[in-house]
């Protein structure tokens, strides 16, 4: 059985540095799967290849088989991988719903002619374009719908710029959402609720993750597996618990004096 | 007036208080306005601007282009900044004082003027350097005469500048009403005039304006006395009325919006029948500009492409109209009608954006802006150049472009009227596709575009299509323009597409309101009807040789104060409402329970909205 999305051999170099090198794994339908390591091991890079902002030296991206090397992000997109961003970019000027309706845009055909006619087709794609926006901000309990839905986006707080960031992805109708550290920034409390969600994004929306994550009480909750890099390059794989044990692992994050830790 | 009189004797009995004023900051402001009065002084307005007259033998545009510059100091230099959450003193003597002190200090540059051209001559370098400025500064009375006269008027135009913070709200909005309502009706003398004549009310301008210009005494002091009393009985009204309107639902709003319009248009088709040629002429400019401003504000408002060459689609949007309309047309002439032409023109345009969009579009902010520059140039030299002399015509253009003929109408330049009815005809479709587009897919995606690109590609959205898109519509609305202005001018020639065009036209947009349709409405009537184009005379004809000197000086002045436009978008006037500040505080707040902090902010976002809106009367 092919897996939803395989990296063989991927090398991403700036310059002379190789950013990521000898990248192997695989993800398969259904999984969470956390990519960790130290910073600069090259984790958004990582994310950067697959959605197409930055181009592969060496190794191929396959998703359901096909690579997606070389493709325009927004053709990535349109396959169904969607992703936010470490610095929550959102667009700040535009309503939150806005936010969410235009990231549809790869799944909606309606062109000039619909609009200035307002044919049936144009006003029923609208419709649906926005309840599945609707559906997507009511994912997050009360805080993006009801009268937050016609406020510009850089007025919600930091928190909810990262759960509209979600939203926003999720509404591309990915297959795959990779979530560049989505609870950094965060308060204990939030990040609790947080790791829920991502849990759900799975179970209810059927969503495959990879994610880029620092807090390791998120890992530990909600990965299947755990993927290390370190200077772009995996150290280990498995479970969370064989992962937290390795002492590469422990080495590449705390340095080489290695004291006995419980 | 009382005000006035009694602020000397308040300031007296607080003395030692008002000494602790921030001194250095009234010397920035006073100097600087010393050094507008000279140089408003030195390019000339006093005196070329004096035959106009505002109050007949009282106030000439002349004095009113020194006068507003120590009023509006004045102001300035008592305006606190007021931020949420920290307490400010409540403006007293002491603003007052310091307004005192910035009129006095800004006396010193008329002075220091008057007794320059008196001893020195600098009439080489300084045009306007000479006794008629000398004879304007002084009144005509004599240097000793006029530099008390300026220490003195000075001061008290700083002092009253600075008053409008003491006065209660209800008295600012009077004065500020009168005064701003004088000065509409006496810059405005031409429209009123000649909309008087049309509805035959001769009499009562007549009346209210003397024979050589200006308001006369009497119907300004019955003027004033009007329009305060208006402005006291509207007061609120408004906002209630705006209020209302925002608060209707669904059907009855629908009814409202359709009613407003349909008035609205009614006023558009009527008015021009009642107006002269002039007034006639100076809407169809308007118009022509509108339409320009519209497409731009497509590219520049919607998708964020600073496009700086936008003249060379009204460029081709004119040459095609000449060459395929045009008997004179030098190598090919099929002489179509109008209406054919312009589909060919609206298609030719689509091509030119497509072409040029193409290579530009990869670009980004600055590369993209000085490239679009040098396309803009390019066309205009294209046109220009000997080498395709035998197609377009070289410098002396394409002449003898007929008038349009409808069958029932025939729309020439010479009557303006028909041009406008015209252009109103593409302003409306240019409007609706502008609106329609901006609530549609492709809209949102220019929006994103314009936002943010890089988040945009990855969201899904095939950038270059989209912004090739927006360069084609734009492309289409100005070549639209163009081709209206070869049938109202009868030619085109290669300098009426000057970068200057797109720089203006940029202006517009930017002054009214980026990606605003009202905005961009609102800033074509202000700056293409009050100002003027780069060629087309505006209302204020005597402002011609400083037009672009006021062009810049507005842009720079709505970039520093209001980056949002005249009419800013509904969104951007949000951004000024709400209480990011509050959402901090949430955020910050000691206890974690969600629900709780949830319903805080709900209920603190709710009186802040209100505190906020301190203006309006709680409804």
């Amino acid at each position: 059985m092919s897996h939803l999305l395989e990296i063989r051999d991927l090398k991403v170099t700036f310059g002379g540095l190789d950013a990521l090198s000898g990248l192997n794994f695989h993800i398969d339908e259904g999984e969470i799967v956390s990519v960790i390591g130290p910073n600069g091991a090259g984790k958004t890079t990582f994310f950067n290849a697959i959605s197409g902002l930055v181009e592969a030296a060496e190794g191929d991206i396959l998703f359901e088989g096909e690579s997606v090397l070389g493709l325009e992000p927004h053709q990535v997109t349109g396959l169904g991988i969607a992703r936010t961003f470490q610095n929550v970019r959102l667009f700040p000027n535009m309503t939150i719903l806005e936010n969410v309706m235009v990231s549809q845009h790869c799944r909606t055909r309606q062109l000039v002619f619909g609009a200035l006619m307002q044919t049936k087709a144009f006003k029923q794609e609208e419709r649906e374009i926005r309840e599945r926006a609707e559906a997507a901000l009511g994912f997050f309990g009360s805080r993006l719908v009801g009268y937050r839905l016609e406020q510009a986006a850089f007025m919600l707080s930091y928190a909810n710029r990262r759960r509209l960031e979600i939203a926003r992805a999720m509404a591309t109708q990915p297959q795959l959402v990779l979530l560049d550290e989505p609870v950094a920034g965060m308060n204990p409390m939030e990040t609790a609720e947080l790791t829920g969600l991502i849990g759900r994004l799975r179970s209810e929306w059927g969503f495959t993750i990879v994610m880029v994550e620092h807090d390791m009480r998120v890992v530990r909750d909600v990965s299947d597996r755990v993927v290390v890099l370190d200077h772009g390059v995996p150290i280990a794989q498995g479970s969370y618990d064989e992962v937290s044990t390795n002492p590469e692992v422990i080495e590449a994050y705390l340095g080489r004096p290695v004291e006995s830790r419980a | 007036m009382s005000a006035t009189m009694s602020a000397p004797s308040s300031t007296s009995s607080a003395a030692p208080a008002l000494l602790d004023l921030a001194w250095r900051r009234i010397g920035k402001w006073g100097g600087l306005c010393a050094l507008a009065i000279v140089l408003v002084s030195l390019i000339g307005m006093p005196v070329g601007l004096d035959r106009r007259m505002i109050i007949e033998g009282r106030l000439s545009l002349g004095y009113l282009a020194l006068v507003w510059i120590p009023l509006l100091f004045g102001y300035l230099v008592s305006k606190r900044v007021v931020l949420e959450g920290v307490e400010t003193p409540d403006p007293g003597a002491r603003d007052v004082f310091a307004g005192l002190c910035t009129g006095v200090l800004s006396g010193l540059g008329p002075v220091l003027l008057i007794l320059g051209i008196d001893n020195f001559n600098l009439r080489k370098p300084l045009v306007n350097w000479g006794p008629q400025l000398l004879e304007q500064l002084t009144f005509g009375r004599g240097i000793g005469f006029g530099v008390a006269a300026w220490f003195g008027i000075c001061a008290v135009l700083g002092l009253l500048g600075s008053l409008m913070h003491v006065l209660s709200k209800d008295v600012r909005r009077v004065v500020s009403f009168v005064a701003y309502g004088l000065l509409f009706i006496s810059v405005l003398e031409a429209v009123i005039s000649d909309l008087s004549e049309g509805f035959g009310l001769e009499s009562l301008t007549d009346a209210m304006y003397a024979k050589r210009g200006g308001l006369t005494v009497k119907s300004s002091v019955i003027l004033v006395v009007v329009i305060g009393v208006l402005s006291i009985l509207t007061k609120g009204r408004v906002k209630v009325v705006t209020s209302r309107y925002k608060e209707l639902q669904g059907e009855e709003r629908k009814r409202a919006s359709m009613l407003l319009f349909s008035g609205v248009a009614g006023l558009c088709i009527v008015l021009p029948l009642f107006l002269g040629k002039i007034m006639n002429e100076l809407l169809a400019n308007v118009g022509l500009f509108l339409l320009l401003a519209l497409g731009l504000n497509i590219v520049v408002g919607l998708a964020g492409i600073l496009d700086l060459g936008y003249v060379a689609f009204f460029a081709v949007g004119g040459y095609t109209t000449a060459v395929l309309t045009s008997a004179e047309s030098p190598f090919f002439a099929p002489e179509l009608h109008f209406g054919f032409a312009l589909i060919i023109v609206i298609l030719m345009a689509g091509l030119t954006g497509l072409v040029i969009g193409a290579p530009v579009i990869r670009m980004r902010g600055d590369y993209l802006a000085i490239v679009t520059l040098g396309f803009g140039e390019i066309i205009r030299l294209l046109f220009m150049s000997d080498w395709l002399k035998p197609y377009f015509g070289g410098a002396q253009g394409i002449t003898n472009v007929p008038p349009v003929d409808l069958g029932f109408a025939v729309v020439t330049g010479i009557n303006p009227r028909s041009v406008f009815y015209m252009v109103l005809v593409f302003c409306t479709l240019a409007i609706y596709v502008s609106w329609r587009l901006q609530g549609s897919r492709l809209g949102r995606a220019w929006m994103a575009i314009r936002e943010d690109e890089q988040v945009a590609e990855a969201m899904g959205i095939n950038t270059v299509n989209a912004k090739l898109m927006a360069f084609v519509v734009g492309a289409m609305m100005a070549a639209l323009s163009g081709a209206v202005l070869a049938a109202k001018v009868g030619s085109v020639f290669p300098n009426s597409f000057m970068i200057l065009v797109s720089i203006i036209i940029l202006v517009v947009v930017i002054v009214g309101g980026m990606g605003n349709i009202v905005g961009v409405l609102v800033g074509s009537f202000v700056l293409i009807g009050v100002l003027g184009g780069p060629r087309q005379p505006g209302l204020l004809q005597e402002f011609q040789s400083y037009k672009l000197l006021i062009y810049g000086a507005l842009l720079v002045f709505m970039m520093l104060q209001r980056p949002e436009g005249l009419v800013p978008s509904a969104r951007r006037s949000q951004e000024l409402h709400q209480e990011e500040f509050l959402q901090d505080a949430w955020l910050k707040g000691e206890d974690h329970d969600l629900e709780e902090a949830e319903a805080a902010e709900q209920a603190t976002a709710g009186s802040g909205a209100e505190g906020a809106d301190g203006e309006g009367d709680p409804t």
